[in-house]
């Protein structure tokens, strides 16, 4: 099963996506931003990081490259990709998912390891955790506030689309505590935790995280 | 302003230069021009006197510095010693490790954002110019009273321009110390350490040899920032009445740098450059006359090729300005081609402007004018050397012994745990730390506040290594000689206590002014002091970084020698962290005298320092060092005893992972709990193994008490019952309410 990988100009924390990929049994295929090439993959994670030094708004230089434009055409036809973190806000930007990620509340960059209930397990991502399951993942952003109008708030509630949600205190002001969300099909899942970082206990706050590249692995088999 | 060339500066010897504004000594000036034969050009005036800076020459420290290398010990260990950009020691399995911190104080304090951001942004470009992928940076940092309006404009942004730079580059922050005290306060520390990882092979060094070989400068263009910063900022004591610096400090941009660090990384896996150098303080000045007094001498640099962010700058300017993110590399011709495209991959300007010649001197043309002709090593290694006078602190004559309070009863130790663990010294630092990304690159196994950080290196064989700073200024204050050793004991201890074997030893000595004698003597007293223990302890030293003039008006910093100790940890899935678990078995290791000089307990009470340092026990420390490493298979927890003595150590332990303790003291009790007698370490077992660490602490001749059990809700110290949420109250939040 081969898993890409996209890094773009600042991306951090590609190098842990693939690593996560390969604990969880997949094939990890580093994938290069400045090309359209998806080197047969089946599914593609957007990274962690600051692509092009958050500048303008963060996601907002990385969606226009030419890998973004691959991603974005098999993303409508039902591909598998999962946005952490920077990946998140490039998918926001890309229109691939709805609403935008602010500044934190308190305008602080946050690293800390957060509770957080999986919420939806119908996404390719999501379906080896168990409904309303609390995981410890961690955060680490600046710009991870989830904010939207109240028409999209109400329909990705209604529809059930919120992946993620912070349990305990809300820690950055996301809307309705609101950590990670997947398009209507399903398929696009953007989270602001970064489950690549709790993949074994010697260096994560759990094994909490390994779930999202094992649930995406066990989805390319069965098919 | 009309450029000033060579043949303009021997027409016209005479002219008057501004050498004094530009920070050189009447002396310095005239040995110039003796060096050259003539009065030098604007441009090489600009060159020495950024090269010739206490910053970039070392010239009040160099005569005692070089104790590190007459004392040094041989080991194989030691790969690339001193005088490069980093010192590089063999870890095991064909990995190097290069590790180093330097000091951004005097920019932080003017300001503190982006001077924060760039000291780290150019220790990380030290560590990369070795050839090494940089995996983690520290932060050792010191401030004035928190209580200070001026503390609190100070600290919030340099915490955010570190985590600004550092999070952004992708780089775990795994540790670091913050420390208030008075004597900062117009000068705060800001030393920043970073530590990379390659092969033995991909070592690289700053030369350029081979005539015909191209001089390629890569990264940001050049800008107007930081012009003079080595000169005229880090070289001189602050005064209120001169105009503002804030030119003289620089701007980062730690994308550029990210960027930066991959084409680089990828440039040397293809073996493509000869030699590096990165571009950090003096600039292209210092990177143009290192890399040619490291080769054959020769080098022809064309400056007008140099890009620029502002087409205004003269050939001055250029040649002083330290724009951030910039890296020089020696390239052969035939490699060229590849070098250039890896730099288009990543969108690096990468410009050729110059190449090494047949000669022996630096040749600096601006549209076809020589402007510089010089003999590069006069640059670069040539500058002056000064023995300055030292004399025995006066200070020193009308010390006092400390007058602190002494808890005994149950009541009054409660009373005292609280006190301690609620000031901004000792109070929890995640308002900080939580701000600094310590997970990214996936190998973190140990950070702050653990004792040290230890970074995997090696995903399949679990190799990794463990990094401690530290520093006690007071003590350095009573006795700078034993307070240089006991700093480097207790990072040792540190490193050792995770499980880590202490390999090497950089340092950050951060001073008042070097014209002052007392203060002279302090530096050169921390010097021996370090020399003799590394020695001693078979430590080799392998590089760091000097800090004069930190000092408002006749205050000086309390001497400050930050040591950072890096070990090796064989399998990192062994270490030992702080966190307590219930049913454990507490020991405390070493031994405790009364003495509270220099103490936090002695600093809370009037900020009192006292009459005499603890003398380092070189001899029972590397016992304790053997003790700890061999003892990390029957220990489930383990704790250095350091600032706030026992009493902090297990307060800290039991907010680590929720888990009470109930504890024992006897004998002179506020000493046991409140005491900072170096060389302790409190450790937890499982039951199962008291015959194992009575037997281990026989062979090595360790004192080891036991003095309680773990578990509960509540710390409870001869009978004196805090629980954990009342301690945490204590602790917590401190930090949020002066900076938050």
């Amino acid at each position: 099963m081969r898993i890409g990988v996209v890094t773009f100009p600042g991306s951090l924390d590609d190098r842990s996506a693939l690593r996560a990929i390969e604990l969880a049994g997949g094939t990890p295929v580093p994938l290069f931003h400045g090309t359209n090439d998806l080197k047969e993959v089946q599914a593609v994670v957007l990274p962690g990081g600051f692509s092009y030094g958050d500048y303008l708004r963060c996601g907002a230089i990385s969606r226009f490259s030419p890998i973004m434009e691959s991603i974005i055409l098999a993303a409508e036809h039902g591909f598998p990709v999962l946005g952490i973190c920077n990946g998140f806000q490039i998918l926001c930007e890309s229109h691939l998912l709805p609403g935008a990620l602010t500044r934190n509340a308190d305008l602080h960059f946050i690293c800390a390891d957060q509770r957080v209930s999986v919420e939806n397990t119908d996404t390719p991502w999501t379906r080896g955790y168990t409904k309303g399951q609390e995981i410890v993942i961690p955060i680490k952003n600046g710009e991870g506030s989830f904010q939207c109008s109240d028409e999209t708030l109400q329909e990705l509630e209604d529809e059930g689309r919120v992946v993620l949600r912070y349990v305990g205190k809300n820690p950055n002001g996301s809307r309705n505590s609101i950590a990670g969300i997947s398009n209507k099909r399903g398929n696009v899942v953007g989270v602001m935790p970064h489950p690549e970082q709790a993949i074994e206990h010697l260096t994560g706050p759990s094994e909490d995280g390994l779930n999202f590249f094992s649930s995406i692995l066990k989805e390319m088999v069965g098919r | 302003m009309a450029l000033d060339t060579v043949k303009n500066a021997q027409e016209n010897p005479d002219a008057l230069q501004p050498y004094k504004e530009l920070g050189l000594k009447e002396d310095e000036y005239a040995s110039i021009k003796e060096i050259l034969g003539r009065r030098p050009t604007s441009s090489e005036l600009a060159m020495y006197s950024v090269m010739w800076s206490e910053h970039c020459s070392y010239k009040s420290s160099k005569i005692h510095l070089k104790q590190f290398g007459e004392k040094a010990v041989k080991t194989d260990a030691l790969l690339v010693g001193i005088g490069e950009n980093a010192g590089v020691v063999d870890v095991g399995q064909g990995y190097a490790v290069t590790f180093k911190i330097e000091s951004h104080n005097h920019p932080s304090y003017i300001e503190p954002y982006q001077g924060a951001a760039t000291g780290v942004g150019g220790i990380v470009r030290d560590i990369l110019t070795m050839g090494a992928r940089p995996i983690a940076v520290m932060d050792p940092l010191r401030f004035g009273d928190p209580e200070n309006p001026d503390t609190r404009r100070v600290l919030p942004g340099i915490v955010s321009g570190i985590g600004g730079y550092g999070n952004c580059l992708g780089l775990p922050n795994i540790g670091g110390e913050i420390v208030f005290d008075d004597t900062y306060q117009g000068n705060p520390l800001v030393n920043a350490l970073c530590v990379g990882v390659m092969k033995h092979s991909d070592i690289k060094l700053a030369t350029a040899h081979g005539a015909g070989n191209l001089v390629v400068l890569f990264g940001a263009k050049t800008g107007g920032d930081g012009i003079g910063g080595v000169s005229v900022l880090a070289s001189e004591t602050f005064s209120d009445s001169k105009p503002t610096k804030r030119p003289a400090v620089q701007v980062g941009d730690p994308f550029a740098e990210k960027v930066l660090i991959e084409c680089s990384l990828e440039i040397f896996a293809e073996d493509l450059v000869v030699g590096i150098q990165d571009l950090g303080g003096a600039g292209l000045s210092c990177a143009t006359s290192e890399l040619a007094s490291a080769g054959s001498g020769g080098m022809d640099i064309r400056l007008e090729t140099v890009p620029l962010r502002d087409p205004s700058l003269s050939p001055e300017e250029i040649l002083m300005s330290e724009s951030q993110e910039r890296m020089c590399a020696i390239v052969e011709p035939v490699k060229l081609k590849r070098f250039m495209q890896i730099c288009k991959k990543w969108d690096v300007t990468a410009t050729v402007i110059g190449e090494v010649t047949t000669g022996t001197r630096l040749n600096i043309t601006f549209n076809g004018e020589l402007i510089v002709d010089v003999p590069p090593r006069t640059v670069a290694h040539d500058g002056p050397v000064y023995n300055r006078p030292i004399s025995v602190p006066k200070y020193l004559e009308s010390l006092k012994a400390v007058d602190v309070p002494l808890p005994s009863t149950p009541e009054e130790i409660t009373a005292a745990i609280v006190k301690l663990m609620s000031a901004p010294n000792m109070a929890d630092k995640t308002w900080v730390t939580n701000q600094y990304d310590r997970y990214v690159q996936g190998n973190t196994v140990l950070s702050q506040p653990e004792d040290s950080g230890v970074i995997r290196i090696d995903t399949k064989t679990n190799l990794g290594v463990a990094i401690s700073t530290d520093a006690n200024a007071r003590w350095s204050y009573l006795n700078p000689y034993e307070g240089a050793k006991l700093a480097l004991l207790e990072s040792c201890r540190n490193i050792a206590t995770n499980g880590a074997k202490p390999l090497a030893v950089t340092n950050c000595l951060n001073f008042g002014s070097p014209e002052d004698p007392e203060v002279m003597w302090q530096f050169s007293e921390t010097v021996r002091g370090l020399a003799d223990a590394c020695l001693e302890l078979g430590l080799p030293v392998t590089g760091g970084n000097v800090s004069f003039y930190n000092q408002t008006g006749s205050v000086a910093i309390l001497p400050t020698p930050v040591i950072g100790v890096l070990g090796v940890v064989d399998d990192v899935t062994k270490r030992t962290p702080m966190g307590i678990k219930p049913n454990q078995e507490i020991y405390v290791v070493g031994k405790v005298d009364d003495n509270f000089s220099g103490s936090e307990w002695a600093y809370i009470h009037g900020k009192q320092i006292g009459d005499h340092s603890p003398v380092a026990d070189l001899d029972m420390e590397q016992r304790l060092i053997k003790f700890l490493l061999e003892g990390q298979s029957i220990f489930d927890a383990a704790h250095d005893v350091s600032n706030g003595g026992f009493a902090a150590s297990i307060a800290e332990m039991v907010l680590r992972t929720n888990v009470g303790a109930t504890i024992t003291l006897e004998g002179n009790v506020a000493a046991e709990l409140l005491a900072e007698t170096p060389g302790r370490v409190v450790v937890a077992i499982d039951e199962s193994n008291t015959n194992a660490i009575v037997a281990l602490a026989g062979k090595y001749q360790i004192p080891i008490n036991h003095v309680g059990a773990t578990g509960g809700n509540s710390l409870t110290i001869n009978g004196g019952a805090l629980s954990i949420d009342e301690l945490r109250a204590a602790n917590t939040g401190v930090l949020e309410k002066l900076f938050g």
